[in-house]
């Protein structure tokens, strides 16, 4: 590797763009929804104004916050993310098992097959969904074909972690299935051949084994589902909504930027913070890499 | 033999793609024997030692252990444990969890799992290291807790996959020796794969050779050296003159036959043959010499030298001759001066004790 | 668990257990069937939701329903440019993490993860106020087509060319620099080298990147969705007002061309990939 200063003209060329682009188009508006935060809507002419505010005036945007209504926002997110992840990740694991222990030929098409969905928009596979799931949609037509009771889920608390399911499925698939196949087989064998049976050799040595994968794609999964707000606005409406929703809200509707600013922070701690803990947690089991 | 501790019979194990990796097997295995199965990768070997872990399962046949068809039982049923290629000793756990894994999870108590642990942590030399972490350890190391961990089980059969193909040649040696002593301290059936012909004949009672899924031979060391039964034992095991010939008669126990390079020569057999065979003769059962050697029994044919290869204690000499064929010779180098004695080019006379010919039909 | 093996099968052949074919077939059910019943009835005639009968009417009138034509078109045009230049900003940055140390290069490359970690709506609501402050928002809507885009390109290229920097730098680590150094020495300037060595080098690499930041820009909804002015509507946010409003057939077929398309990138992606893997085994 060179030093940057024996090659100052090559390193200032490749490095310039792509610094300059991300400090302009995301340190800056970061900045920018920061100040905001902290800001109030500016009083002109006895009249709250639309476009002007007092900078680095208040910190009454995150005592709002606080307040109950929106904190149990932010609680539905992390619960709702949380059973999304945890569902995801009972689905992945046997799949991503699955997959890895099938004859090698049919590997990349079966893993292919559970990520291949992840390719296509975001909002076309939750407009696929709400065809499915809407009163009349398919799934009640397949459930009158059979002459079984209908369903109402959609607009429902059910409707909305199927959502989160439906699209974050693939993220912990992925990672999952690459620690899975890095795993050394014969950890596995070991153990049965020692004596411990399937459950047991799952608990001791497959899972712990593969806690690194397992916890990326939680981190895959949970990050973005926290921050969600298509599938709870499209699949749960107006009584379903997540802390992405009340942001959006914010920026819209109800046009109060600072507070929106306020929130949007406080979901980035959150992420952050979820970040952390991922990071403590990868230090505590360095070594357990298979 | 006694009752058999393994016993193989008709075993045949068909990969889904419908390769047989093991044709119609059948292998009787005695108590306290060092079992080796030998033979050249994909000849089945590995696959039979893991149908008798479990680890794999026969497409037909039995596999008897202590006395009972365990062809079906899964592995963490059976009386057997398995010393892995790869070690596996599990990363994320220290010596002594690893070791004492396999008492846990079959519910030993814990007072004498430990000591049981720490006894066969004794045995492999390795109970200072107990609290280490297997990636803190040399390959050796590691190796030797694979041991322990499989023998604190008190398995009735302990099965080794390639165990010394790991370690570096130094390492090697001494851990042969050691695996020979293991064996006759703990006293337990030790089955071995390997496709290393000096592993196999230092270490087994008794050796299986495997070819392209089927048995070629089960003997001693010593039978398969001096007695193979088929030309890929004969070349499998040791350096061997292959030579082929055709049958004229048979006389009792000994076979007259016409030998590409030799002429008419006769041989003794113990077997009848059809009319096509190979003559087998090691290369240090051939002797050279200036003049023409004495005695009427010997075949002796005259060759010219190829090529000298010096070895320090022996010389390897290839010598021409006659219907275009070539002998390989070893040479004991006895005398300080002079190295080997023979050089390119020269004529000589290379003779053997038809005694020491093996006539094969397979 | 079965106390016996299956004649032929080994404890780990899991692949051949009979429930894990039926949660593989459950999983890909769930996955599939609304997007193959979203296909199925972008050719229904009718708009109910009920099968009436095959057509190809609704991508006709999808095609001439200028709305849908439009958003779609801005969506490629979008997705292209930005392919363009994320290429490009993530190939230089990619080499100079490659080729360089430099003080604070750790947190300079965690600062480069930060749009692919931060919640999307975060970025999105963040570049709304810096477009809406600093006047860009409204001083690029009389622009020509498609430059009256330029805000959601800027905004896609920042998501974007981080994710492309990832997969070209994992194409960088099995260089072997002594063909630069090769080159150099044979009397390459080092613009020669980087055309002549490195660029063919890094060529399935840039060819995966690139549809990677293209099936990225048609796929970004809610970035999007904050910093598009009224005028610039992408195909993604005009699903979002419709489905709010009223569903129609016509939705399906553009939906169906948005996926054939995106399915085609990925492929392409794939089988200019795979190579790679082959070369380091």
């Amino acid at each position: 590797m060179d030093y940057w200063k024996d090659f100052r003209k090559v390193f200032f060329t490749l490095m310039t763009l792509g610094s300059f682009w991300m400090l302009l188009f995301f340190v800056v508006p970061m900045g920018f929804l920061f100040v905001l935060s902290f800001s109030s809507k500016a009083i002109v002419n006895g009249e709250t104004s639309i476009l002007d505010y007092n900078y680095f005036s208040t910190i009454a945007n995150y005592v709002d916050a606080a307040g109950s209504s929106y904190l149990v926002l932010l609680g539905r997110a992390v619960l709702w993310s949380a059973i999304a992840t945890i569902v995801c990740l009972l689905l992945a694991y046997p799949l991503a098992f699955a997959v890895c222990f099938s004859a090698p030929k049919w590997r990349p098409i079966l893993l292919l097959l559970l990520i291949l969905p992840f390719w296509i928009n975001l909002l076309i596979r939750t407009y696929a969904l709400i065809q499915v799931l809407r009163t009349n949609g398919f799934l009640n037509q397949a459930l009158g074909f059979f002459h079984l009771p209908q369903t109402d889920i959609l607009f429902g608390t059910s409707a909305v972690i199927m959502g989160l399911v439906y699209v974050y499925l693939p993220f912990m698939v992925l990672p999952l299935y690459s620690t899975i196949e890095k795993l050394d087989k014969s950890y596995l064998e070991a153990s049965l051949d020692l004596g411990a049976s399937q459950p047991r050799t799952f608990w001791s040595i497959t899972l712990p084994l593969t806690m690194p994968g397992v916890i990326t794609g939680i981190i895959l999964v949970f990050i973005p589902c926290l921050g969600s707000f298509l599938t709870s606005d499209l699949l749960g409406g107006p009584n379903n909504w997540m802390i992405g929703n009340a942001i959006q809200n914010q920026f819209g509707e109800a046009n109060n930027w600072p507070f929106g600013a306020a929130l949007s922070f406080i979901l980035m701690y959150a992420t952050f913070f979820v970040l952390f803990v991922r990071a403590m947690l990868t230090r505590r089991s360095k070594g357990v890499d298979a | 033999m006694t009752d058999p501790i393994v016993s193989i019979r008709n075993v045949s194990k068909r990969f889904s793609g419908g390769v047989m990796a093991v044709d119609n097997v059948s292998i009787d295995i005695a108590q306290n024997e060092f079992f080796a199965l030998l033979g050249p990768s994909g000849c089945g070997k590995t696959t039979l030692l893991r149908m008798i872990s479990g680890l794999d399962s026969p497409t037909q046949g039995q596999i008897m252990i202590g006395g009972e068809d365990m062809a079906l039982t899964p592995p963490n049923l059976r009386p057997t444990n398995m010393v892995f290629q790869s070690y596996a000793v599990f990363p994320h756990m220290t010596v002594m969890d690893n070791v004492s894994y396999g008492l846990r999870v079959t519910g030993v108590a814990a007072d004498e799992a430990k000591r049981r642990t720490i006894e066969a942590l004794e045995m492999v030399k390795l109970e200072h290291l107990a609290e280490r972490k297997p990636d803190q350890m040399s390959g050796g190391q590691r190796q030797r807790v694979a041991l322990a961990r499989a023998l604190v089980k008190r398995p009735k059969v302990l099965l080794l996959d390639e165990p010394l193909s790991a370690l570096d040649a130094k390492l090697r040696d001494g851990m042969r020796l050691e695996l020979t002593r293991l064996q006759e301290t703990v006293g337990i059936t030790f089955i071995i794969v390997t496709h290393d012909q000096d592993e196999a004949l230092s270490m087994a009672t008794r050796i299986a050779v495997m070819d392209k899924g089927a048995v070629q031979q089960i003997a001693t060391p010593a039978e398969l050296y001096e007695q193979p039964r088929t030309r890929f034992v004969a070349d499998f095991i040791g350096k061997v003159n292959l030579i082929d010939a055709a049958v004229l008669g048979q006389n009792g126990k000994t076979a007259n036959c016409v030998a590409a390079g030799l002429g008419k020569i006769e041989v003794g057999t113990d077997k009848t043959c059809g009319d096509k065979a190979t003559i087998a003769i090691r290369p240090e059962k051939l002797k050279l010499s200036t003049a023409e050697p004495k005695g009427a029994s010997l075949i002796k044919t005259k060759a010219t030298i190829r090529d000298v290869a010096y070895y320090g204690d022996t010389s390897h000499v290839v010598a021409d001759i006659a219907d275009g064929q070539h002998l390989d010779i070893n040479v004991q180098n006895n005398s300080r001066v002079g190295g080997s004695g023979f050089d390119r080019g020269q004529k000589l006379w290379v003779s053997f004790d038809p005694q020491d010919a093996l006539l094969l039909t397979e | 668990m079965a106390a016996r093996l299956k004649p032929g099968q080994g404890p780990l052949d899991y692949g051949s257990r009979l429930w894990l074919k039926i949660l593989f077939a459950v999983v890909l059910l769930f996955l599939y069937a609304p997007i193959a019943s979203l296909i199925a009835f972008s050719f229904n005639v009718d708009k109910t939701g009920v099968w009436h009968g095959f057509t190809f009417q609704n991508y006709i009138k999808a095609w001439h329903n200028d709305a849908i034509f439009n958003a779609l078109s801005n969506s490629l045009a979008i997705a292209f440019c930005s392919t363009i230049f994320s290429t490009i900003l993530g190939a230089m940055t990619a080499l100079a993490l490659w080729r360089f140390k430099f003080p604070f290069k750790t947190p300079f490359e965690g600062f480069l993860a930060l749009p692919i970690v931060v919640p999307e709506i975060c970025m999105g609501v963040a570049l709304a106020l810096f477009y809406s402050k600093t006047g860009m928002m409204t001083a690029v809507r009389d622009w020509i087509w498609p430059l009256n885009l330029i805000n959601i390109i800027i905004a896609h290229i920042a998501f974007s060319f981080p994710f492309v920097a990832v997969v070209v730098r994992s194409r960088l680590v099995g260089f072997n620099r002594q063909l630069e150094e090769a080159s150099k020495d044979l009397g390459a300037s080092e613009w020669q080298t980087f055309t002549n060595v490195i660029v063919p080098f890094l060529m399935p690499s840039l060819i995966a990147g690139g549809l990677l930041a293209f099936t990225l820009s048609l796929d970004d909804f809610v970035i999007t969705f904050f910093s598009s002015g009224p005028n610039s509507v992408t195909f993604p946010v005009k699903i979002y007002s419709m489905v709010k409003t009223t569903i129609t057939p016509q939705i399906n077929a553009a939906s169906t061309v948005l996926i054939v398309i995106t399915l085609l990138a990925t492929f392409i992606a794939m089988k200019i990939q795979a190579p790679v893997k082959t070369e380091k085994s």
